[in-house]
């Protein structure tokens, strides 16, 4: 407990030690009424972060590499939204959500474009964190593959794999639609968060076309080694992709399952301290 | 059918098809309207569609309507509930007139109360595009709105907070921990009110209950509220929920709150509901709503108007059920519809100004994403001038970060270095509670108590170190 000021002008708060039971800046201390400097400096820190995450762009020739050497393949597929920079894309959802000609073009007449039906076709976005791509498609995909290969229920025909520049999530249903694809995964950075900008979204969608909303979509969160670790995320995202075949669908009418016991953590035995 | 608006300047005539456009095309720039495909095509244009609408007669309002009588319930609202006796002082002027008299000393804060009723959400969207910054500040300090429930909140001279516990996965511990912090930096005065992290009835009622039992063993004066939809809340209250305030998110347009899942009717059957249950002290204000610039376009929903116009409009929504709070959740939208820390800071200004002309308690979530062009800098600013505007309260969050929305807010510190460099202070009763709990060494002077007052330190000690809240 602190019972004078100190001479640096900062005074700690005692109940600080309630950190260990949330992630919120509680017990930051002060100086007079103001943040110290320590406590500024480090969400100064996160913030710019977050900004790096979305303002830096993807290093695509890196991923492409990567990805390449996961699917012992030929490199995935490089295409871009309408948003020509980060700057409009910011501005324009719109244009984040379609092709531009060029990429419709190589979508639709490649020549080394396989053309036959696929039961799945993945498409990793920028999003709103090239950082989340970064760091977490390739492992993500890693574990989602090897699942994916180890079905016993389905045989996965995986289209080709595309990467989208300057994206958003409903770009994903435009290239299914193009690649004749049963359904489309997209993994896409989600917008970053202060103490998160790393986050990965999952998003499926069952017989894509441009044009559909959030409700034709399922959405797995919080992909990251300090979230929703890849095992989990595979494991969920699995379930979805079987459920999904089988009932030819995906969106509000698809519901995951696998969720249900998660959030009535607290049961009765666990007593509010402020109140006990 | 729409009338046209034409202007006539150094020999070349501008024509605006219809209300709606002019008023679209007078709009500070923002993204929003760029996105919407409403804004002026060039900076020259828009000065001169501020010039033509401050010829308009405020009248015009009445008669050219932006979206139809018969398709809107809220235009029937602004219509039917329009009062021309209020509007008679005020009947005779211009957009451009009606500038200059909010500014001049005839409008005196009893004269702006008194034309409240008589004022629209367009006429005060309308005049606000004419207004610079300081003009919206000047004339929002002297409309004064105050409400009360468990303590009084908008008195001149005092600025109030939210304090906001959210968490991820709604964790008891964790909301009480993030509660403590707020209380002990004297937050809390407007509510105490929790984003819930899954939006059920009965995670609601949980929530409801943790607040409650806090509320009445620290005998706080203040209320609670789960922002939850307000047919969860209207269902906790029949199951005997401690329900203070009931929450809603609403829009401008009949549309924008059908994609809420709501309407008007809803809105009246849940206020009915817990006024009757009779839990305010000093007053029965028991609505908290939520706005923001750019829904009804996110909702698809905006009739080809403005996010302004649009913002104004929910307004009259707002103030028919006699709300506690209301706040603007200025740039939590993201930058599509806001781009920058400029957009974000004049919209604030202008949704605090529109709101309290209306006569409704505003309050503005001054806030960003990491998305938008802002940081903590902007969020100093329009604090500080919302501070000076007169603004009802404002969020109170641990250092500003949102865990479980992931988007920076004012912090508890905020709330203080507003009070203490404005020389505001909290409702009255919560400052007395402050000074009796020793929260405070001297409230007077923002001066907090450097040791932890004893029935706070009591409660710590519940806690044993280490302790596993899981188990």
């Amino acid at each position: 407990m602190t019972d004078n000021l100190p001479s640096n002008g900062v005074t700690d708060n005692p109940w600080r030690r309630l950190r260990e039971f949330t992630d919120a800046r509680i017990g930051l201390g002060r100086a007079g009424i103001s943040l110290p400097t320590d406590r500024l400096l480090e969400f100064q820190l996160a913030h710019a972060r977050a900004q790096d995450a979305v303002h830096l762009p993807l290093d695509v020739e890196r991923l492409c590499h990567d990805l390449a050497e996961l699917t012992n393949d030929a490199p995935p597929c490089l295409v871009h939204s309408r948003a020509a920079d980060r700057m409009t894309y910011l501005q324009r959802p719109d244009w984040g959500r379609r092709l531009d000609e060029a990429s419709r073009e190589r979508l639709s007449h490649g020549e080394d474009m396989p053309q036959a039906p696929f039961d799945l076709a993945i498409v990793i976005v920028d999003g709103l964190s090239s950082l989340a791509v970064q760091q977490n498609a390739v492992p993500f995909l890693r574990e989602l593959t090897d699942a994916l290969e180890d079905d016993s229920q389905f045989d996965w025909n995986l289209a080709p794999l595309t990467v989208v520049e300057q994206g958003r999530v409903a770009i994903g249903d435009e290239i299914g639609e193009l690649l004749n694809a049963r359904a489309v995964l997209v993994m896409i950075g989600e917008r970053p968060g202060l103490s998160s900008p790393d986050s990965l979204g999952l998003y499926l969608t069952w017989a894509p076309k441009v044009g559909l909303t959030d409700a034709y979509r399922n959405c797995i969160s919080n992909v990251r080694p300090a979230g929703l670790a890849y095992p989990e995320a595979s494991r969920r995202l699995l379930y979805l992709l079987r459920e999904s075949r089988q009932k030819q669908l995906s969106g509000v009418q698809l519901k995951d399952r696998t969720q249900d016991d998660v959030i009535d953590h607290q049961g009765d035995g666990i007593r509010n301290f402020l109140i006990s | 059918m729409a009338e046209e608006y034409n202007y006539t300047l150094g020999g070349q005539r501008y024509r605006f098809k219809g209300l709606a456009e002019l008023m679209a095309k007078a709009t500070p720039a923002r993204s929003g309207d760029r996105l919407a495909g409403v804004i002026a095509a060039s900076a020259e244009e828009r000065v001169v569609a501020q010039m033509a609408l401050a010829e308009l007669p405020l009248k015009t309002f009445l008669e050219d309507l932006l979206i139809p009588y018969e398709a809107d319930e809220i235009t029937r609202l602004i219509v039917d509930t329009h009062d021309a006796e209020a509007f008679a002082p005020i009947a005779h002027l211009t957009v451009g007139d009606f500038r200059n008299w909010l500014l001049s000393d005839l409008a005196t804060p009893e004269v702006l109360a008194g034309v409240r009723a008589g004022i629209t959400p367009e006429m005060a969207a309308a005049v606000s595009k004419i207004m610079r910054n300081q003009d919206l500040i000047l004339v929002a300090r002297k409309c004064r709105v105050s409400t009360a429930f468990r303590n009084t909140i908008g008195l001149p001279g005092r600025l109030s907070t939210r304090l906001q516990p959210n968490h991820p996965t709604d964790d008891v511990t964790g909301i009480a921990a993030s509660i403590l912090d707020g209380l002990l930096y004297g937050n809390g005065d407007a509510v105490i009110g929790i984003n819930p992290a899954t939006d059920n009835v009965a995670q609601s009622v949980k929530l409801m209950r943790l607040m409650d039992e806090v509320i009445r063993k620290y005998t706080i004066p203040t209320q609670s509220c789960v922002l939850t939809h307000v047919t969860n809340t209207l269902e906790a209250i029949e199951q005997g929920a401690p329900v203070d305030l009931v929450f809603q998110s609403i829009g401008g347009t009949e549309a924008t709150n059908s994609s809420f899942g709501f309407n008007l009717n809803v809105l009246a059957e849940a206020r009915d509901a817990a006024v009757s249950l009779k839990r305010g002290t000093v007053g029965s204000n028991v609505m908290y709503f939520e706005t923001g610039q750019g829904s009804s376009l996110s909702a698809d929903a905006h009739h080809g108007l403005d996010q302004q116009t649009c913002e104004a409009r929910a307004y009259a929504v707002a103030r028919h059920f006699d709300p506690l709070l209301v706040n603007t959740v200025v740039g939590f939208i993201g930058p599509e519809y806001l781009f920058d820390g400029k957009e974000i800071i004049r919209a604030g200004l202008e949704d605090h100004f529109c709101g309290k002309l209306l006569g409704v308690p505003m309050g503005c979530d001054i806030c960003y994403t990491n998305h938008a062009e802002a940081d903590q800098n902007d969020m100093d600013n329009l604090l500080t001038l919302l501070g000076v505007a007169g603004c009802n309260f404002i969020m109170g969050i641990p250092g500003s970060d949102d865990i479980m929305l992931n988007y920076q807010t004012t912090s508890f510190h905020d709330a203080l270095y507003a009070r203490r460099v404005l020389g505001l202070g909290p409702a009255p009763e919560f400052e007395r509670w402050l000074a009796e709990m020793a929260i405070f060494d001297d409230v007077a002077n923002h001066r907090l108590n450097d040791r932890l007052p004893d029935s706070f330190a009591r409660s710590l000690a519940n806690l044993p170190a280490g302790a596993d809240h899981d188990g």
